[in-house]
């Protein structure tokens, strides 16, 4: 059956916006439903209210709404929309809930519009845990044994008989939030609790654990005719206990015999069958390897991050044909888009094999536990593709940008014995490189044993390490054969030669591995390379194995005869990704990404692109002209460059990852479209770009340089108490600290940096002020700037983690002017081609640069979207000669639209447990929601509605305030709020302090307000804390206690402020309106 | 050890050697199967056949005692990118070298699998020596000049003598009590287990059975089997299910339903490169519903030749159009050309032996009114 008839609009619901566990993977996901929709001459509406997606941009969707995901806004656009179709299965569990909601409240029904793909019957049957397990039973599938509960008593109750350890999994929720595994009372009653909290319906399943079985996921995908196909099968190395978003994946499954593959393949159907999904579903299974008997652990009626890693590493673009599934098409009638002349009713054979390596965000939360379990800890992933198992997991590795060569990790090979052991067991995010020592010293055991036949022995043989870890005896294998390659380099003495290299490299060492473990010079191992033309072919990523040809130009390097790449006689332009999503470099990078790639070709261009993150839009098959799917250290790109000679390279999109690329580029010869390395250099200096900025009259905070702790207090003697020190070449504000005393400085010297002549510490003065941003294109000569941000927090507030202002909602004319002709003067005499951002304080008098970024920033899809700029496409064009003057949009100030936005950021604080919620110049933020209306109080109430955070209309207010923070402006935040009807409570000084000043507050200690936030009491904390980041203190405690319960904890008395903006919003009559991104930037 | 290929066109890839020091001469085929190596290696319809493996990493979980399709490995040889030294699977009883060893099967491993199963994509099937004795280019050069390839292996894979195999015992099987005759040409086990694991009794016969040896034994079902080589080579097997279609339901796969084609006067002929796989759809034409499917085939039967001797098409290959299964428009047989009892790959067309079994049972009721699913 084609396509259903009558359909003429539907609403897409998107997953707003990024947080640990609902990332980039459903702007993939959502982007490719768009097309496939507008594809069949449907029109599309979307609501997401995630401004740094591709899907929201101009071009995907016929309608934009970048307005909340709430049932009010959504039934509000439905009412002024009437689709007659709603697509949720692509906005993650925000978008299913909602749909869920919606559905349950009558509001589809009452305005005519179905659900597609899925219905609430299905959602139900998956994800209410009771309905799931009858439905197995039904159905003849095994479910481990387990209580619904929703206390402690019951849980108590089933613990009595079936023992320890158990799985607490809360139903309805993401990522595993609030999940765990209890192995005694104590850790019971806490993972209850929270697990009780953190469901949407306040409901747990307690079920017997299955930790170290084997776990395995098939995507599925069915039609309304009822054809199944698995895409793909997924085996993780983690035993099951890892939650798969923690785990290293692996694809396809590879230690499963044919018969325990079907069987779990026939059991993944019969469940999507069950479930009457038409679209696509994940399964996961646990298996026991010691019997092959299996249970069903979860399914996810819906796309996935599971369903973008198997799209790329399958070929197979999952969230298209669920698209099409949905508007009526059977898989039959639908074609392989890979090779353009199949059936789309096939299932992909691989060959190859892919790893997915997870990004964690410990090098940012440095207190937090990096102990890895059921609840997702990970902002993103990357993943490789090679022709072995080892080579794929090498490149994972060098993908992650963790500084990392290889699986030898210093800290780790100093360990002693039991305190690997202890590592191993403890199972954080090193573990596979703690396994790998272990193996290291395995291989010595046995090698001291003198002529054992075992090729591991001892405490580390591989049985017992396979006994440890229930990593299966395959990957330890593997493992094997990566270290002995250490060891037959370290055996060389330098003296390498081709047939050594080449089977190093087939297994995936790079050169830097190479060199260290050889001890060889690099001249030498570039010669024998060039000499015996040692350099990775590329192959094709084909869906069938070769069995067809293919037209997807989509490509891995390997170590293999035969090269695939076809080289075009097109002139080319090298675009570099971003990498994996972390905090600090997240989706917003990929959004210039794409429209660098779409820039690159309307301007006749063929765009390559390098990148490695599964979940985006960027590596979709058929966003750029060609793929590689690649780490993106300088080895691998300078491949890319020897096998595709572009005219040039764009580093200015992928975030500092690609920026960082810069000099070894530049030092290779290789042209580096727009701004040069020369000018990024100075960029990037902070010592230059003062010393620049100095000679043009424009001032930064007076700072020092330092490489010893003597002269660090240099500094302080000539600069004053507070100081924001930071190492040189940050991202994301990583290791930055505001320091108000000797003893703060002195600490941060020991503990956060390592000082040294190759690694100066920048100590600047902290300017106290408004913090505003620029972002500007430049074409050499002109500049045009579509807009300028101000941030709502004060400077000290990391930009990402600031709600800022579109335009600015307080900074006069004349310091914007100033901005203007600033930005304009440090532009030129930097010679900047393309984008850049540069960032401001203002204290009340003086204007202060406080960093030029010379590149892509976080803010350009927002400026992009809401001026109607499209900014990326022209920087691109900037590179490539075209001039400002001639474009539409013209040079200078672009004109101010009629509109204000606010974008709030988004935090995964309940996920991060131990992780300090405070704002700081250290970001914290995984994601952002933009607000969007006609002033700054409507802007801002959208924004906050659109974070998620509840919003109170009274009750009680928890006040902490620094001493600094003792003053008349934080004392009338505080008395608006009791204007408001709150009642405030507090302790200690700051009671002592409010009292004093006659703001009446009722007192409770911590224990107190920790009760009083669980029974109600409290509905939101302001608390800015004197030393953040102390998990000690009991000041850190309430926060964390508060943000698990999803109350507002406002950490700065500006984002105090703003708040109180939405609260009286939220309490006025007036209800909000939701109209299109194009009717908010049409009326500018 | 060395390993070597030699290609008919002259090229020729070296790799490492595995499993048994030997050569043989065979036809290069690809198969793209990502699991099930074991099922593939002894199953008898690779008689004759090196198979290149697209999937690089093989070995992973070892050998068993339970994953054979016939009592050892047919192919002549194996060609893998990349092998697994440490199986690991509780089932696994040796490496994958070892079996080869034991089995005197040479492997070549370490080579460009995906370009050679690219080659014979745009080139062919071709044939092919496999050494791993450390031969030269003009021993493999000779080799391949006087060793010819046989298109007949069916005739002496299959049972030797009549062979008798018990259904399963277990209670409610709806096979219980049949007596299927089965001609068989290389029979898989998995599709012996798809008859016997319904209760019915499976009587093998060897090629060369004659209709009437075959009604002697009164069965109240035909089978046709798998096997190797061209089906125009399967003289006895054609004339033998001419002369029973009309007599007994008759069900075939692969090879049978070749012969079913040929028996009804149709015609087959050989694919560029064969389907060889775990991994292709197939449409049922009669309830327009799709099954993924297992494949392992040459020979295709030509659709418009079948079409004058009462068979009607019933499934098509997704991918390239080709005939996957075929009907008589009266009389009790239906084929197909893939493998239902997956053995490897997917179990999804399964039905197909049940629909098998309650055709017999219809017959044997006088029940039987022809179609498509009667």
């Amino acid at each position: 059956m084609p396509k259903r008839e009558n359909l003429k609009k539907i609403l897409m619901i998107g997953s707003g916006p990024i947080i640990i566990g609902q990332a980039a993977e459903f702007d993939y996901a959502g982007t490719q439903a768009c097309k496939a929709i507008r594809e069949e001459g449907i029109e599309c509406v979307l609501v997401n209210s995630n401004p740094a997606t591709i899907m929201t941009d101009e071009g995907i969707a016929d309608k934009v709404y970048l307005e909340p995901l709430t049932k009010e806004a959504l039934e509000a656009i439905i009412e002024r929309e009437r689709p007659q179709g709603v697509l949720a299965g692509f906005g993650g569990q925000t978008g299913l809930n909602l749909a869920m909601e919606l559905d349950e409240k009558g509001v589809l029904k009452k305005y005519g519009a179905r659900l597609l793909g899925v219905n609430r019957d299905s959602i139900r049957k998956a994800e209410d845990r009771e309905e799931f397990r009858t439905l197995m039973r039904e159905i003849g599938q095994p479910v481990p044994g387990s209580i619904i509960a929703h206390g402690i008593e019951e849980c108590r109750a089933f613990v009595r008989t079936a023992g320890y350890p158990v799985i607490i999994r809360p139903a309805y929720t993401l990522g595993g939030t609030g999940g765990g595994i209890a192995n005694n009372d104590a850790e019971l009653d806490v993972l209850v609790t929270s697990g009780v909290e953190n469901s949407a319906i306040g409901q747990i399943l307690l079920e017997e654990s299955v930790a170290g079985w084997k776990e395995i996921e098939y995507e599925v995908m069915r039609d309304a005719k009822d054809n199944c196909i698995t895409v793909c099968g997924m085996e993780n190395f983690d035993p099951v206990g890892v939650h798969t978003g923690d785990s290293i994946v692996v694809a396809p499954i590879q230690t499963l015999r044919d018969r325990e593959y079907q069987m779990l393949r026939d059991a993944a159907l019969k469940i999507i069958r069950s479930l009457n999904i038409e679209g696509g579903c994940n399964v996961q299974f646990a298996l026991d390897p010691l019997t092959s008997k299996y249970i069903v652990i979860e399914v996810n009626p819906r796309v996935s991050r599971s369903s973008a890693l198997a799209s790329k590493a399958a070929g197979y673009p999952i969230a298209k044909l669920a698209a099409k599934i949905a508007l009526g098409y059977s898989l039959d009638e639908l074609k392989n888009y890979v090779t353009g002349e199949t059936s789309a009713c096939f299932e992909p054979t691989l060959d190859y094999c892919v790893v997915k390596f997870p990004k964690w965000p410990f090098d940012k939360f440095k207190t937090a536990s990096r102990r890895l379990g059921t609840q997702m800890k990970a902002t993103g992933e990357v993943m490789s593709i090679s022709r072995t198992f080892e080579s794929a997991l090498l490149k994972a590795i060098t993908s992650l940008e963790i500084k990392r060569d290889g699986l030898r990790v210093p800290y780790i090979m100093k360990m002693g014995d039991d305190e690997l052991v202890r590592k191993i067991e403890e199972r954080d995010d090193d573990r596979i490189f703690a396994i790998a020592e272990a193996i290291r010293r395995g291989i010595d055991a046995a090698g001291r044993g003198g002529g054992a036949h075992t090729d591991t022995a001892g405490l580390f043989a591989i049985d017992n390490l396979h006994g440890i870890t229930k990593v299966d005896k395959w990957f330890l294998g593997k493992l094997y054969r990566i270290v002995k390659m250490e060891k037959t380099l370290a055996g060389t003495g330098g003296k390498l030669d081709a047939a050594i290299i080449y089977e190093a490299e087939e297994i995936g060492f790079t050169d830097n591995e190479i060199l260290k473990l050889s001890g060889a010079r690099r001249e030498v191992l570039t010669d024998i390379r060039v000499y015996n033309d040692i350099f990775p072919v590329y192959k094709m990523v084909d869906t069938c194995g070769g069995e067809f040809e293919a037209r997807t130009p989509y490509y891995y390097s390997c170590f293999d005869a035969e090269d695939e790449s076809r080289i075009s006689d097109e002139e080319k332009i090298l675009l570099v990704g971003s990498g994996p999503i972390r905090i600090g470099q997240g989706i917003e990078f990929d959004y210039c990404c794409v429209r660098g790639v779409w820039a690159i070709k309307e301007l006749g261009y063929e765009a390559v692109i390098i990148n490695n993150n599964p979940e985006t839009v960027s590596t979709d098959f058929d966003t750029s002209d060609k793929l590689y799917f690649e780490a993106l250290h300088i080895d691998d790109v300078m491949n890319v460059i020897k096998n595709e000679r572009p005219r040039g390279v764009i580093l200015q999109f992928g975030g500092q990852t690609s920026l960082n690329l810069a000099e070894e580029l530049d030092r290779r010869g290789i042209n580096i479209l727009g701004t040069s390395f020369e000018s990024i250099d100075l960029a990037e200096d902070r010592q230059k770009t003062a010393d620049f900025l100095a000679a043009l009259g424009i001032k930064t905070p007076p700072g020092f340089s330092v490489t010893t702790k003597e002269a660090a207090f240099e500094a302080v003697a000539a600069l004053g108490y507070p100081l924001v020190v930071r190492p040189s070449y940050v991202i994301g504000g990583r290791a930055m600290q505001v320091v108000y005393t000797d003893r703060e400085l002195l600490e941060y010297l020991t503990e956060a940096v390592s000082l040294s002549d190759d690694h100066p510490v920048l100590i600047d003065k902290y300017i106290q002020g408004k913090e505003l941003e620029v972002d500007a294109i430049s074409d050499g000569e002109d500049i045009l700037i579509p807009g300028i941000m101000e941030h709502v927090e004060r400077t000290g507030v990391h930009s990402g983690d600031s709600i800022s202002v579109y335009p600015p909602h307080t900074a006069p004319k004349h310091v914007t002017d100033t901005l203007i002709d600033y930005t304009n003067r440090i532009t030129r005499a930097l010679k900047t081609c393309g984008l850049v951002n540069i960032q401001y304080a203002w204290d009340g008098d003086e204007i202060y640069v406080i960093e030029v970024n010379p590149r892509a920033s976080r803010t350009v899809p927002i400026i992009s979207k809401v001026t109607g700029v499209p900014m990326v496409r022209l920087a691109v064009a900037a590179m490539l000669g075209h001039k400002l003057r001639d474009s539409e949009y013209g040079t200078g100030l672009y004109k101010t639209m009629k509109l204000t936005a606010v974008k709030v950021p988004v935090f995964s604080g309940a996920k991060l447990t131990d992780v300090d919620i405070a704002l700081g110049p250290e970001m914290k933020s995984t994601g952002e929601v933009l607000g969007i209306d006609e002033t700054f109080e409507k802007a801002a109430y959208k924004g906050f509605l659109a974070s998620g955070v509840q919003i109170p209309g009274g009750g009680g207010l928890y006040v902490r305030l620094r001493d600094s923070e003792k003053n008349e402006n934080s004392l009338g935040v505080v008395r608006a709020y009791i204007n408001e009807g709150f009642e405030v409570i507090s302790y200690g000084g700051t009671l002592a302090y409010l009292r004093e000043q006659g703001a009446g507050a009722a007192e409770m200690d911590a224990a107190e307000a920790r009760r009083g936030i669980a029974e109600g009491a409290i509905k939101a904390v302001l608390d800015i804390p004197a030393a953040p980041n102390r998990p000690e203190t009991d000041s850190f405690e309430i926060r964390r206690y508060a943000t698990e319960r999803n109350l507002p904890v406002l950490t700065c008395i500006d984002t105090a402020e703003a708040f109180l903006l939405a609260v009286r919003m939220k309490k006025s009559d007036e209800q909000p309106v939701y109209r299109t991104l194009a009717e908010y930037v049409g009326a500018g | 050890m060395e390993g070597l290929l030699y290609l008919e066109d002259g090229s020729l890839y070296r790799g490492k050697g595995f499993g048994a020091s030997a050569t043989n001469v065979g036809e290069l085929v690809f198969n793209t199967s990502m699991t099930g190596y074991q099922g593939i290696l002894t199953d008898p319809s690779y008689k004759g056949q090196i198979i290149n493996m697209t999937y690089p990493l093989i070995g992973n979980y070892g050998v068993s005692e339970i994953d054979n399709q016939s009592e050892g490995i047919h192919a002549f040889g194996f060609v893998t990118r990349d092998i697994t030294y440490r199986p690991s699977n509780r089932c696994s009883v040796m490496s994958i070298s070892e079996w080869l060893r034991a089995q005197g099967v040479p492997g070549v491993y370490n080579v460009d699998t995906r370009a050679i199963a690219k080659k014979i994509r745009t080139e062919g099937t071709v044939k092919c020596v496999i050494s791993t004795e450390g031969i030269a280019r003009e021993g493999a050069q000779s080799l391949m000049e006087s060793v010819p390839l046989r298109a007949d292996y069916m005739k002496d894979v299959g049972v030797g003598e009549r062979r008798i195999l018990q259904g399963s015992a277990l209670d409610g099987l709806p096979g219980r009590g049949l007596k299927i005759a089965v001609l068989d040409f290389g029979i898989k086990r998995g599709i012996v287990g798809g008859l016997t694991g319904r209760g019915c009794q499976a009587v093998l016969f060897p090629y060369g059975t004659t209709a009437d040896e075959i009604l002697a034994i009164e069965p109240d079902g035909l089978f046709l089997s798998n096997g190797p080589g061209d089906p125009e080579e399967c003289g006895l097997g054609i004339r033998t299910a001419a002369a029973l279609m009309g007599k007994l339901p008759i069900f075939g796969i692969c090879m049978g339903h070749q012969v079913i084609a040929l028996a009804a006067g149709g015609r087959t002929y050989k694919l560029k490169f064969g389907h060889r796989g775990a991994n292709h759809g197939v449409i049922d034409l009669d309830t327009g519903k799709s099954a993924i499917t297992s494949q392992n085939h040459s020979f295709a039967v030509d659709a418009d030749s079948v079409r004058g001797g009462g068979m009607v098409l019933s499934h098509l290959n997704l991918n390239d159009g080709t005939v996957e299964g075929m009907r008589h428009e009266r009389l009790p047989i239906f084929s197909v050309q893939y493998h239902p009892e997956g053995s490897p790959g997917p179990n999804d067309s399964e039905g197909l032996f049940d629909r098998f079994v309650k055709m017999v049972l219809a017959v044997k009721a006088g029940e039987w009114k022809g179609g498509a699913d009667a």
